[in-house]
């Protein structure tokens, strides 16, 4: 398809922090990436890595008591979406053409609404062809039956329905309008085991589809390396390593906090005593270090990390931030 | 299949709360002695005219309960049934608004505060601290004090007392539930301001500020009659509950009667209206069912 060339999303460099009393909170520091029409992007980190923030960012659904979007691009269908006037934004791109699929099914969902209604409303606010109440009604059924819920669950509140349903309810919620792009965040991480990879499939299943492009938000490899087809690894608001899933699995360059997060996986084929985390913990986002900012738990830090910011290393799709390659000033890697 | 699911089912929201209201006994008391109350309100002059409250009669002075005078009789011979019946009217009339007005301002300015920019909320906060720095008590006293003591002025005045509270209580519940993930929910399927107000924040707040609009209530109806009590209330014939328990206590050893009935009847509206507050919250909370 000739469309799969067609950029859809582009963040250039989104900056933003939060602004408590007295400090603020770097929580997104120059975060760069390009999506394609139908494409899915995991955005893999540790929970405070920005991931959340980011997409929060994108919608422009960021708490507007605290957050500011300090600097960037977020270029939508050719359009910035930070230029975008609030009420375009309502009508225009929030359920409309971006749609979220929150993390917490159990806290996503309004306890005292009938989730039938949840659904409905959100196709209320867009409706272009000004559907009729029962064709309003039809849409939720079929959208209810799409994720795999008997239409007659329309008329209970969320607190009658189990973790795994009231997740679909939410993919529902932001299916209706059939939006471009859904950002899911971290979907089955409130799940357990067995609905996770129900919901996956299903999401995976309704994505292709609909035609729809993702950016997926989890912490779980396994998970992107299942439903991705490029991947972005972030560390205390930035994006350390991106490339496409071949690259990050078996790219001949890898930034060591990715070797890390592999290192702290259990592997099938081989007998280990124990696994590998990464030592230490994320830095304070309201101090961040200076230079890279995974120095201070890097096991191959050098003098150059704890000074210099890296620039991204580019080897065809593959994208590192590591000065242990590139321009000839630190040392190969070396099995 | 289910027996009481299906038509649960089937029910509009409002028919739904009804049903499960009527389920809960206690509350139905409740209710029947607020709808008995109402109706006193507008049938009181056919139960016993208002002439029978007033009509002094100094033979009959301070008598117990007799077929005749149901709840005695006090200082002057006026009827204590009477006086009982017709106060109801006027500290309800005090009660009811103040009430009411106080609440609808606390969740219209408490959501603003909540919802709205920082300068707004702390603004208002500081404003609200500068009322609440002085007592309710008090300060109610000095508008009655300032502005006479009329109906309509304890209404005021009540109001100027009980705002502050009731916007803090608003704001609270709401600033709590501003910051849920359902609210950032419905914001990023486009829905408006208002609409995130309106259909997410105030129903969600409900159950909350029902609970404090009953409690508020009991509590207006008991400083309504603190401040007849203390002479600053409705000015003397009028039989408002709380000046006919300032009137009974000189004769509080002599004639307990003239001080337990009206008492009584503070009692029973302050616990009927609290009964009526608890039983509404749970018929509109969907959690506490089944």
């Amino acid at each position: 398809m000739d469309t799969l060339n067609n950029t859809l999303l582009k963040v250039e460099n989104l900056h933003v922090v939060y602004k408590a009393r007295r400090e603020t909170v770097y929580a997104v520091n120059g975060v760069s990436f390009c999506l394609k029409k139908g494409e899915t992007l995991g955005l893999v980190g540790e929970t405070g890595a920005g991931k959340t923030t980011t997409a929060y960012a994108i919608m422009r659904v960021l708490p507007d008591r605290t957050a500011r979007i300090v600097n960037g691009i977020i270029e939508f269908e050719g359009y910035n979406l930070l230029d975008v006037p609030e009420n375009l934004m309502r009508h225009g791109i929030r359920g409309e053409k971006i749609a979220i699929i929150f993390q917490d099914p159990m806290s996503a969902l309004n306890p005292i609404m009938k989730v039938g209604d949840q659904i409905a409303e959100a196709l209320k606010f867009h409706n272009k062809e000004d559907l009729s109440p029962e064709r309003i009604e039809e849409q939720v059924d079929r959208t209810l039956e799409l994720v795999g819920i008997q239409k007659e669950r329309k008329y209970d509140f969320p607190h009658q329905l189990s973790g795994g349903m009231k997740q679909r309810v939410v993919i529902a919620i932001a299916l209706v309008c059939e939006p471009v792009l859904i950002i899911a965040d971290e979907p089955t991480t409130a799940l357990d085991v067995t609905i996770q990879a129900q919901v996956l499939a299903m999401i995976d299943e309704l994505r292709e589809k609909l035609g729809t492009a993702m950016i997926l938000i989890t912490h779980d490899l396994g998970i992107v390396a299942q439903m991705c087809d490029n991947v972005a690894i972030m560390y205390a608001g930035e994006i350390i390593e991106i490339g496409s899933v071949e690259d990050i699995y078996s790219g001949k360059m890898q930034h060591p906090y990715t070797a890390g997060l592999f290192g702290s996986l259990p592997d099938l084929e081989k007998k280990t005593d124990r696994l590998h985390p990464i030592e230490g913990l994320m830095p304070d986002p309201t101090d961040l270090p200076k230079g890279c900012k995974f120095n201070p738990r890097c096991p191959r830090c050098m003098d150059i990390c704890r000074n210099v910011q890296p620039e991204f290393t580019v080897e065809g799709t593959h994208k590192v931030a590591c000065h242990l390659y590139g321009s000839g000033k630190g040392r190969g890697i070396d099995e | 299949m289910v027996m009481n699911k299906k038509p649960l089912r089937s029910m509009s929201p409002l028919q739904e709360t009804i049903y499960r209201f009527s389920q809960n006994k206690v509350s139905l008391i409740g209710l029947a002695v607020v709808l008995l109350l109402i109706f006193i309100i507008i049938f009181g002059e056919f139960i016993s005219p208002f002439e029978n409250g007033v009509k002094q009669n100094i033979r009959m002075r301070l008598q117990g309960p007799s077929a005749e005078h149901w709840f005695g009789t006090d200082a002057y011979g006026r009827d204590i049934f009477t006086r009982v019946l017709h106060g109801t009217k006027y500290t309800m009339m005090i009660a009811f608004p103040a009430t009411f007005i106080a609440e609808v301002i606390g969740i219209i300015l408490g959501a603003c505060a909540a919802f709205y920019s920082r300068w707004f909320d702390n603004i208002l906060m500081r404003v609200l601290d500068v009322f609440q720095a002085i007592p309710g008590q008090l300060l109610a006293l000095a508008v009655v004090a300032a502005l006479g003591g009329s109906l309509f002025n304890l209404v005021i005045a009540m109001l100027i007392a009980r705002i502050p509270a009731s916007v803090r209580t608003a704001r609270s519940i709401m600033l709590s539930l501003v910051g849920q993930e359902y609210i950032d929910a419905a914001r990023s399927y486009g829905s408006r301001d208002y609409h995130l107000i309106f259909r997410h924040v105030i129903p969600n707040s409900l159950g909350a500020m029902i609970v404090s609009m009953t409690i508020n209530l009991s509590a207006i109806t008991l400083q309504v009659s603190s401040m007849s009590y203390i002479g600053l209330g409705v000015s003397p014939p009028t039989p408002e509950w709380g000046a006919l328990l300032s009137e009974a206590r000189e004769f509080i050893i002599t004639a307990p009667h003239l001080i337990i009935f009206p008492g009584i009847a503070i009692l029973l509206t302050a616990l009927s209206f609290n009964l009526v507050g608890d039983g509404l919250r749970d018929a509109l909370d969907p959690r506490l069912r089944d």
